[in-house]
This record gives structure tokens, sequence and C-alpha cells, in this order.
């Protein structure tokens, strides 16, 4: 049994390190921008820089209109397939897939090819972004959203909705989704995560996002892409701590039918 | 009226449908007619005949060799630390903690995780210059680069084995005590435990995820782009240089490598989904 333990232990111990190593010489790099001291100069440079947060506001309001759409594309959709259509439960989940099949650089070389020509000229328009940054997310959104159907009885609630005369949109605003805020929450959280340091699309489509942005000051500077690295990282960190938040408690509990409102 | 009925529910996922096909089928489409067509438009195989040279093989090559690895060493690793943190009589925190990190740095990749890693490994980062400084060791004059094959392969390992402990954590979790318990009764030693029981129940998990992790990292594009802004052949950069401008000097080609991409794509995850069902099937059974 000691045996065991032992090997137990030195793998965990080399999984850890292989995660913390770098997370530990990227701070320790960050710190290491006035020479022969530690100091916090490369986190003030990066904070003392305008294109920061004009490219990180970008991202942010690409990451909202990103989930809006998101969460209007699923929610109906993965409702209607519980309630009316289990059928179309395999051809949905395939499609929310299809980002796996179709790799971000080439989904964005398709949209380029397949929207460069008028009368279907979207390229220039941020709402191709956004639609590039719906499909990425796809199957996290998707994925959050059923698991979250499954957790509430959506026939009882959507009879009990129609029996009181309510119609399909406020069967879906004010019954379903209120139900759904955790699920469509930690779905909304992992897309944030996604959408705002991406760079594949923002790049190849020229938006000054936040992805772009770190890439530029990787090529330009020593010290704050490695500022940049730990405090995006801690963004996932809050990401994952904020959905791990919301959903606590809540795995396989009874689904709060009352409360909601 | 049941006909009715049936039509008002389609109703229900049209505008799911038709954002699939606008935004994932109709641009899919594109690149493949794309791949298929010359100059003037007509049919012609020749862009797929021009993937077979050299330049672009070695492309392929090293991207696969890449995507191998790392799914292979990563899959194998992740394995031994998931089943360590599950199986192994360890706290029930250190799973908690496993569990949470993973999902964290799975999630980690692209340029930050480039940065990170050439804060760690590159000519000046903090193993490079330990290494150099208290062992003695220069890995750089020993023939290690961060940005060529074995540095991009230790990055892209950050979330590959990650990956690899999420998935294959349920797989785990569906080993039953009573098949170790049964086997040990019936006088079966430790190894012929695994040779017969658990490993043949896990194999097409643990395979099938090796499968996603080579997708996974054969379509990456941001990170090999943070780490070596585009120097080294893969496919993804390939194809990245070809939408920033026609490098290759000819669009069809450049369709053709996409299709080419999306087809290794196809096969690794109908490959993967299919040996999943083949586990879930047993554990199912088994529960």
């Amino acid at each position: 049994m000691g045996g065991r333990r032992f090997w137990s232990w030195l793998w965990i111990t080399l999984g850890a390190l292989y995660f913390l190593v770098p997370l530990y010489a990227t701070l320790h790099f960050s710190l290491q921008a006035k020479r022969g001291t530690l100091s916090l100069l490369a986190y003030q440079n990066v904070l003392a820089d305008p294109q920061f947060y004009r490219t990180f506001a970008f991202s942010l309001q690409m990451a909202a209109a990103t989930i809006v759409t998101g969460i209007v594309l699923i929610v109906p959709t993965a409702y209607w397939v519980h309630l009316r259509l289990p059928k179309l439960r395999p051809a949905v989940e395939l499609i929310t897939l299809m980002p796996f099949v179709i790799p971000a650089v080439v989904l964005v070389f398709g949209l380029i090819r397949a929207y460069s020509r008028p009368p279907l000229l979207l390229v220039s328009s941020p709402a191709l972004l956004v639609a590039g940054y719906t499909v990425l997310s796809l199957p996290y959104m998707y994925r959050a959203v059923d698991t979250g159907l499954r957790a509430v009885d959506v026939r009882t609630l959507t009879e009990a909705a129609q029996s009181l005369g309510a119609g399909w949109p406020t069967i879906l605003w004010r019954v379903i989704l209120p139900n759904l805020r955790v699920a469509v929450l930690s779905g909304s959280f992992l897309t944030l995560a996604i959408v705002v340091g991406e760079f594949t699309l923002a790049a190849l489509l020229a938006w000054p996002a936040f992805g772009p942005y770190m890439a530029l000051l990787g090529q330009n500077r020593a010290y704050e892409p490695a500022a940049l690295a730990i405090m995006s990282f801690g963004l996932t960190w809050l990401a994952m701590g904020v959905i791990l938040w919301i959903g606590r408690g809540r795995q396989g509990g009874p689904s709060e039918l009352s409360g909601t409102h | 009226m049941p006909s009715r009925r049936v039509l008002g529910d389609w109703l229900g996922v049209v505008p799911f449908f038709l954002f699939a096909v606008a935004f994932i089928f109709w641009p899919a489409m594109a690149l493949f007619v794309g791949a298929f067509r010359d100059a003037q438009g007509g049919f012609t195989l020749a862009n797929i005949v021009a993937l077979f040279q050299p330049f672009i093989l070695d492309a392929y090559w090293l991207t696969i060799r890449v995507s191998l690895v790392t799914a292979v060493g990563g899959g194998i690793f992740g394995f031994l630390v998931a089943y360590a943190a599950i199986l192994g009589g360890l706290p029930r925190g250190v799973r908690t903690a496993l569990t949470t990190f993973s999902g964290v740095a799975s999630n980690f990749a692209g340029i930050p995780l480039a940065f990170a890693f050439i804060a760690t490994l590159g000519r000046v980062g903090m193993v490079t210059v330990l290494l150099r400084d208290v062992f003695g060791l220069n890995i750089y004059d020993r023939g290690f680069n961060l940005y060529s094959f074995w540095g991009l392969s230790l990055t892209y390992m950050y979330f590959q084995f990650p990956l690899m402990v999420l998935i294959i954590s349920p797989a785990l979790d569906g080993l039953r005590r009573e098949w170790r318990e049964a086997a040990s009764n019936l006088g079966a030693s430790n190894v012929q435990y695994w040779r017969y029981v658990a490993l043949p129940i896990l194999l097409p998990s643990l395979l099938g995820t090796m499968i996603l992790l080579f997708g996974n990292a054969f379509g990456a594009y941001a990170t090999a782009y943070g780490l070596t802004g585009g120097s080294l052949n893969l496919i993804p950069i390939l194809i990245g240089q070809q939408v920033r401008g026609d490098v290759l000097h000819n669009p069809g080609l450049g369709y053709a490598l996409a299709l080419g991409m999306v087809v290794v794509m196809a096969v690794s995850i109908a490959a993967f989904s299919w040996l999943q069902s083949r586990t879930s099937r047993w554990i199912r059974r088994g529960a």
C-alpha cells in the first residue's frame, strides 16, 4: 500500500510541477523589468498603455455580443429539442461540436471566403467576428444549457405556464431562462474566458482585439508580455472560479422551482 | 392538424440551423469548392495533387509529429496523474484541486501560454538559466530550442495533459471496485488485473481521448504563432499566412490545405466518438 501511495504522490507532484513551474517562471520574469530588483514596473507599463484598455474593452464588447447571441440561439433551441424534438438531439449536438472539426484558423478562412464579396460583404463588420466567436463557443454554451435543462422538469414547467395562459416568449423568458440561470451563467463565463484572449479570428479578420495586442507586445517587449500572461491567467482563473462558485452545491441537486422570481 | 403541429415544431429550431448553415457549413463549403477550382473557375484536381509537394508534405509531417507526440505523451501523463488522484489512495482534496487546475490549464492556451513558456524555457527563461547556472547544463548548446519541435511539443503538453485528466476521469470513476475484488478473489495478480480487466475497459477511452488530443494540437494556431511568430512550417501557420496574403501564390492550394486539415480533424473526431461510445457501453453495463 505504501508503494502505491508513493507512486500516486510522485505523479501528482510531477503534474503539479508541470502546471506551476511555468506560472512561477512567468511571474518571476514579469517582476524583473527593473534590473537587479523585483518591481511591478512591467505591470505599470501595461496598465499605462491606452492600447491595453482600448483592445481589452473591444474584446469585452465582442464577448458580450457573443454571449447574448449564444444565449438567444442556444436556449430556445435546446429547450425546444428537449420538449418537442428529442430525435433532433444528435444533429444539434453534432453541429455544436463542429468547432472541434473545423479549427479556428480554417473557420476564419472559410468565413472570409464566403463573406468577402458583395452582396454578402461582411468581412469588415464586427458581426462576422461575433458570428465566428459564437461558433467557437457553441460546444461550451450548448453543453452548459443542455446540462441545465436535464436538471429541470421542462415539460411540467411548460405545461404549468401554458395553463396559466403564458405564450412562448413569456415561457422562455420568465420560466425557462430563470431556471437555467446557473447553466447560462457558467456557459457565459466560459465564453468570456475564451473570447477575451482569442487571437486567431481577431488577428486574421484584422480587429484591434486583446489577443492581437498581446501578440504585438510579445514581438516588441520583453517583460510586459510576461505580465500580460499573468494577468490573463488570473482572468481565466477568475472566470473558472465564478463558474464553480455559481454552480456550487448544484450537482444533481433538486432544481429550484420556487424562488426564481 | 398533426402535420401543422410537426411543421410548427420544426420552426422552433430554424434559427439555429440557419445560423449553422450560414456560419459553419456555407463557409466550409466555400473552401471545399475552392479546393477543386482552377483560376478560371473550372473543376480541377490540381490543387489536391499540389498538396503532395515536399514543402507541404514537410508541414503536414511536422504538424503530425507534434500532434502525435503531445497526444501520446500528454495522454499517458494525464492518465497517470488522473489515476493517481482518483484511484491512488490520496486525500479527496487532491482530486478537487486537480480538476479545477485542469479546467483552467486546458483553457490557458494561445498567446499567453506562449509567453509563459518563453519565460520558462526561452533563452533567458527561468528553467534555462537555472539549469545553466546551477547544473552547468546549457540546453540551448545541447540542441534544445523552444521555437522548434520539442519546445513546441512541451508547450502544447501544458493544455494537452489537463484535457486528458478532464476526459478520462469519468472513465476512471467507472472502474468498479468489485471488479478488482472479483479478480483478486479469483487469484489474479495486479498485472493480470490490469492486463485482462482494467486496460481492456479503459483502452477505447484512452485511445479515443488521445485521438481528440491529436486533433486539438493539429488545429492549434494561436500558441504556435505566439511562440514562433509564424516561422515554423506547420499546417495551421501555413493556412494563417495564406489568409493574410496569398503566400502560396495559388488560392486554390490554400483551400486544399484547409480541406486537408478538416479531413484529418473529422477522421479524428469520428474515431474519438466511436471509441468513446464503446467505453460508455462497458461502463454503463458495469454500473
